[in-house]
C-alpha cells in the first residue's frame, strides 16, 4: 500500500512536485506518466527516501517516509533512473552486496539469488563484471537487485527506457508476473508501456496530478487515443505555466 | 550482517578488484622505503626507524587522499549514490564502512612496511618500543587523512578535484604547526596573542600530536587530538552528504 498526501518539492526557485496525492492498492501497477520534467522521478526519489519532501506525508508499505525512512527501504525494491550499477562487480557479488545490507544471509540469501537469477534470466552472466555487459542485462540485473528480498512494493524509474523493442517486452513480461499481489509503481513516458502492464495511470506535468484512472477510461477520455489525451492534457499545463 | 560491515566488505573487496590496491601498494612501499636512506640512515648510525616515521606525515598527505578520492566522488558520478543511499543503509552506515575500509587497507600498507624493522634489526639493536608506539602514531595519522580526504570526496564529482583539495588540506594540517609558520607568527610581534596563536596553529597540526609517538610517547591527549579531527571529519562528511546527495 503507498499514499500519497499533498507532496511537494522545491528545488531552489523551481517547484519539482506541486502537491501530488495518490493512493496504490496491492495488486495494482500504477504507471507514472508525464513529459520530461514532470517530477516523475522526484517524487519517486521522495518515496524511496533519498530525498525528503519540503511538506506533505506519504505511507509506503506501512512505514512513514520521514519517520521510518529505513523501514521503507528494507520493504521497498527500487530501480533509480538509468538503474546504476557497480560496474567493477561481477553479478552474484553484486546480488551478494545487496542481499548482505538488507540483512540476508546463508542459505536464504543463496535462495534468493537462484531464485532473481532464474526469473531475470540472467544465469548467462552471473560470474561477469557488470560493465561487460549489454544495456539489457544490466537493466535486468538493476530489476533482480529490486526483487531480490521479495519486497512487497516495487518503485521502477523508467525500467525500460534506452532498451530495444525485445528487450522492453522481456521486462514487462517480468513486471507482469512480479505484479500478481505486489504494490507497482512505474514511471514511464512511453504510453504503449501503460496498456502492456498497467492496470491504472496517473499523468502528471509541472508536479501536479492531471488525471487518474484505468488506460481505457483515460484513452476514452482522448477520443480512443490515449496520446491525444496525454498531449491535450500536458500541453496545457505547459502553456498555462507559461502564462502565469 | 550489519549493513555497515556489508559497506566495508564491498569496499575493502573493492580496492583489490581494480589493479587500484597493487598499484597504490607498490608505490607507497618502494617510496616508504626509499625516503630514509634519501636522507642520511647510514650516516646517523643509529638502528632505530625514526626517519621512516618523520618522513610518513608528508608522504601519507599524497597517499591518503588517492585512496579516499574514490570514495563518494565515483558513487556520485555514476549515480550509484542513489543505489546505495535507498537500501537500508543509513549515510552514517555507509561512510562509517567506506572509512573503515580505507584504512584497514592503509593498515595492509603499513604492516608491509614492516620489512623495515627487519632490517633495522639485522644492522644493529633496534629499541622496539618507539618503533610500536610510532606505527600506532601512523596508523591514527592514516585514519585523520583518510577522513579528509573522505570529506573532499564527498564534496565533488571529479576525483581528481577530490584528490588536489585532499592533499592540500592534509598538507596545510601537516604545516600549520611547522616552525616556519609559527615562528612567523611570533616574529612579527611579540605578546601573548601572537604566542596564543602560534601555541593554537601548533595545537592544530598533525605534527605536534605525531612527533612524541615517533619517540616512544603515546600520551591519551594526542591519540585524542588525532582521533578527534578523525571523527569531526566524518561527521562532516556526514552532514554534506545528507545535505547534498542528489545533487
Amino acid at each position: 500500500m503507498i499514499k500519497v498526501d499533498q507532496l511537494r518539492k522545491n528545488f531552489g526557485s523551481i517547484v519539482a512536485v506541486d502537491g501530488i496525492s495518490f493512493e496504490v492498492k496491492p495488486g495494482e501497477v500504477l504507471g507514472f506518466l508525464g513529459p520530461n520534467g514532470a517530477g516523475k522521478s522526484t517524487t519517486m526519489k521522495i518515496l524511496t527516501c533519498f530525498l525528503a519532501p519540503d511538506s506533505g506525508r506519504a505511507e509506503v508499505a506501512g512505514c512513514d517516509i520521514e519517520k521510518d525512512p529505513v523501514g521503507v527501504r528494507q520493504r521497498v525494491g527500487y530501480v533509480p533512473e538509468h538503474a546504476p550499477l557497480y560496474d567493477d562487480m561481477t553479478v552474484h557479488g553484486f546480488l551478494s552486496f545487496v542481499g548482505d545490507v538488507r540483512g540476508m544471509g546463508g542459505s536464504n540469501l543463496r535462495d534468493a539469488i537462484d531464485r532473481v537469477v532464474s526469473s531475470c534470466a540472467i544465469e548467462k552472466v552471473v560470474h561477469r563484471r557488470i560493465e561487460t555487459l549489454s544495456k539489457g542485462f544490466k537493466r535486468r540485473v538493476g530489476l533482480a537487485q529490486a526483487f531480490l528480498h521479495d519486497p512487497s512494493t516495487l518503485i521502477l524509474d523508467e525500467p525500460t527506457d534506452g532498451l530495444d523493442p525485445n528487450q522492453k517486452f522481456e521486462v514487462r513480461e517480468l513486471i507482469k508476473k512480479m505484479g500478481k499481489q505486489k504494490v507497482i509503481v512505474i514511471s514511464t513516458h512511453i504510453l504503449e508501456e501503460v496498456d502492456a502492464v498497467c492496470s491504472r495511470a496517473i499523468i502528471i506535468a509541472k508536479g501536479r496530478v492531471l488525471a487518474d484512472g484505468t488506460p481505457a477510461e483515460l484513452t476514452q477520455r482522448g477520443g480512443g487515443k490515449l496520446e491525444a489525451y496525454f498531449r491535450k492534457i500536458t500541453t496545457a499545463a505547459e502553456q498555462q505555466e507559461s502564462a502565469a | 550482517m550489519s549493513a555497515t560491515t556489508a559497506v566495508f566488505k564491498r569496499e575493502f573487496r573493492g580496492y583489490f578488484g581494480t589493479p587500484l590496491a597493487y598499484v597504490f601498494l607498490v608505490a607507497f612501499l618502494a617510496t616508504a622505503a626509499f625516503m630514509p636512506f634519501s636522507q642520511s640512515f647510514f650516516e646517523i648510525r643509529d638502528a632505530s626507524l625514526r626517519l621512516f616515521f618523520a618522513s610518513l606525515p608528508s608522504l601519507f598527505a599524497f597517499f591518503a587522499p588517492a585512496v579516499a578520492m574514490r570514495m563518494w566522488a565515483e558513487e556520485r558520478r555514476t549515480g550509484t549514490i542513489e543505489l546505495l543511499l535507498t537500501l537500508p543503509v543509513t549515510i552514517k552506515q555507509a561512510v562509517l564502512g567506506k572509512f573503515l575500509a580505507g584504512w584497514a587497507f592503509f593498515g595492509i600498507a603499513l604492516l608491509l612496511t614492516s620489512s623495515m624493522v627487519f632490517t633495522v634489526s639485522y644492522l644493529g639493536d633496534p629499541d622496539l618500543g618507539p618503533i610500536f608506539t610510532g606505527y600506532v602514531g601512523a596508523f591514527l595519522l592514516a585514519g585523520a587523512y583518510l577522513a579528509i580526504g573522505a570529506f573532499f570526496s564527498a564534496l565533488t564529482k571529479n576525483q581528481v578535484i577530490a584528490f588536489v583539495l585532499g592533499a592540500a588540506a592534509c598538507a596545510l594540517f601537516v604545516w600549520v604547526g611547522s616552525p616556519a609558520v609559527t615562528k612567523f607568527v611570533e616574529g612579527s610581534e611579540s605578546g601573548a596573542i601572537s604566542r596564543f596563536v602560534s601555541n593554537f596553529l601548533g595545537s592544530m597540526s598533525f605534527l605536534t600530536h605525531y612527533d612524541p609517538m615517533q619517540q616512544g610517547m603515546l600520551a591519551l591527549g594526542h591519540v585524542v587530538a588525532i582521533l578527534g579531527t578523525t571523527v569531526g571529519f566524518l561527521c562532516a562528511t556526514v552532514l554534506l552528504l545528507t545535505e547534498t546527495k542528489s545533487r
